[in-house]
């Protein structure tokens, strides 16, 4: 992206450039956002999840900014080629990190409740889930800061290791809850707790599609990895 | 209760027109290393093109790059100017233009053309639009009044001018103007017309009226267009040519073109960046 010729409008660079920062920061957010609330769970901090739960509105505001700021350049600029992706990439991108941010609420909220000292095993294997995740979001966004398409699809192969840990994790919680009835209440907290994880993966692969739509100009969307690997070949 | 087995079917209009081979449309003028100099400094450095039969192609590119010199090749406009060297082939149906003993009169009768400036006769609407066939030697009143008629209805100014037919041209307005000479451009008929920047001398409504009344016209001509203002070139256009420099850079759907250029010089043309 950085090796572009700038536009002849500085002001047309400018307003793209603030864009793709506001995107970046969103991202940073709400990567902090998934971080704290992975934290609150394990230390059951229950002040860490409210101050997760608040910092959701910036995350919701700031979606909307870039979303006027998008709408704003479509009016006035028209873009075309690569300028045209970028917008629609963005847009897509940000609904995306938006319902991430929701997802993030869900775990805050499973935080705030109190695990007793014998359940606590059952959060081991969610902080795993977690830490796949937190890296999966994290390569995302790099990939995305540098519009590297390379990266995006390796983004989106990982998921499918996040997909394995969740199915595995759904087992042993069944288990457990075949096991002990009246852990069931709990245990599903963990269960939605996962299922939110799993869910930030498949965001997280979206977001690789948009930014293989926008390097390449291939909409991959729906695709096995397989052929989302052909295309970006022939592309390259 | 009945079991439902009918199928889910969805309708839009969102789905946009597959990719085009532009080879494998049906022809109306095809270019064939074409170059052409003023003097000793070329303008067009060996372009090859096929323009399809009824659709409209654009050709865009910065001042200077040979866009309006090609399209004037088309119905031998250059033949005036007097150091311009021709070589090369241009077909229509399949006949080379440049071959000796064309009746350029003739040529230019099948291969109409619109200028950026409207340039309607000191006469009436009326005679401006029946100059044409007066000059093939149609005098008949009822011949006239039919096609004058038939050519204002094709270029939406009709209804505008239907009461004022023997008013002096002058009195309209630049847009209705410019819709007048494309009225006088199809009332003998042509098979293609030539649009060398037909809107860029006109207000906005009346450059979306011109738009529209490209759209209308490509159902009966072929028509190829000159344009500085991409975004009309993306509006109007089925195919766009992109020339830089008296070389055709990119030739392609338009969808495509504006979407996802093959070359670098081209997306930045159409994004607005130093090339």
């Amino acid at each position: 992206m950085e090796n572009k010729g700038k536009h002849i409008s500085e002001q047309f660079d400018n307003e793209l450039k603030s864009v793709r920062n506001a995107v970046l920061s969103m991202g940073g957010m709400v990567e902090k956002q998934l971080t704290d609330a992975l934290l609150a769970i394990e230390s059951n901090d229950g002040e860490l999840a409210d101050a997760v739960l608040s910092n959701d509105k910036k995350i919701n505001s700031l979606e909307m900014d870039i979303d006027g700021a998008c709408t704003r350049i479509i009016a006035k600029r028209q873009p075309t080629a690569s300028d045209l992706r970028l917008i629609v990439a963005t847009l897509k991108t940000i609904a995306d990190l938006e319902r991430i941010g929701d997802e993030v609420k869900r775990l805050a909220r499973v935080a705030k409740e109190s695990f007793s000292s014998d359940q606590k095993h059952l959060l081991v294997s969610l902080e795993n889930l977690g830490q796949l995740v937190i890296h999966m979001l994290r390569q995302a966004l790099d990939a995305f800061a540098r519009m590297d398409g390379e990266a995006a699809l390796e983004v989106h192969k990982a998921d499918g290791n996040i997909d394995r840990q969740y199915e595995a994790m759904m087992r042993q919680l069944m288990t457990y809850m075949m096991e002990d009835p009246r852990s069931i209440p709990k245990i599903m907290d963990v269960v939605w707790s996962a299922r939110s994880l799993e869910r930030i993966g498949d965001r997280c692969q979206n977001i690789a599609e948009y930014i293989i739509y926008n390097v390449y100009g291939k909409d991959v969307r729906h695709m096995s990895t397989e052929n989302m690997a052909d295309t970006v070949q022939r592309k390259r | 209760m009945e079991k439902q087995t009918e199928k889910l079917t969805i309708k839009t209009h969102l789905s946009a027109p597959s990719e085009v081979d532009i080879n494998s449309l049906p022809s109306k003028l095809e270019v064939k290393n074409l170059r052409l100099s003023y003097g000793k400094d070329e303008a067009l450095k060996g372009i090859d093109l096929v323009i399809p039969e009824k659709r409209v192609t654009a050709f865009i590119g910065p001042s200077g790059c040979g866009k309006s010199t090609l399209l004037r090749c088309f119905n031998r406009m250059n033949d005036l100017v007097d150091s311009c060297t021709i070589t090369g082939e241009i077909l229509l149906d399949g006949d080379n233009i440049y071959k000796p003993g064309i009746d350029v009169a003739e040529l230019r009768r099948q291969i109409g053309m619109v200028f950026q400036k409207p340039n309607p006769f000191p006469k009436s609407i009326y005679e401006n639009v029946a100059y044409g066939l007066r000059l093939q030697g149609v005098n008949d009143r009822r011949t006239l009044d039919e096609v004058v008629e038939q050519s204002l209805r094709g270029a939406a100014l009709w209804d505008e001018v239907k009461d004022r037919l023997n008013d002096n041209a002058f009195g309209l307005s630049g847009g209705q103007q410019q819709r007048l000479v494309i009225a006088r451009a199809i009332a003998i008929e042509p098979e293609v017309l030539l649009l060398d920047e037909p809107a860029s001398a006109l207000d906005p409504i009346s450059t979306l009226k011109i738009e529209e009344l490209i759209n209308d016209l490509k159902e009966q001509y072929t028509i190829v267009i000159v344009t500085h203002n991409m975004q009309q070139a993306a509006r109007v256009s089925d195919q766009t040519a992109f020339l830089y420099m008296g070389e055709l850079i990119e030739y392609a759907d338009t969808n495509t073109l504006f979407t996802t250029p093959a070359k670098k010089q081209t997306e930045d043309y159409i994004t607005g960046r130093y090339g």
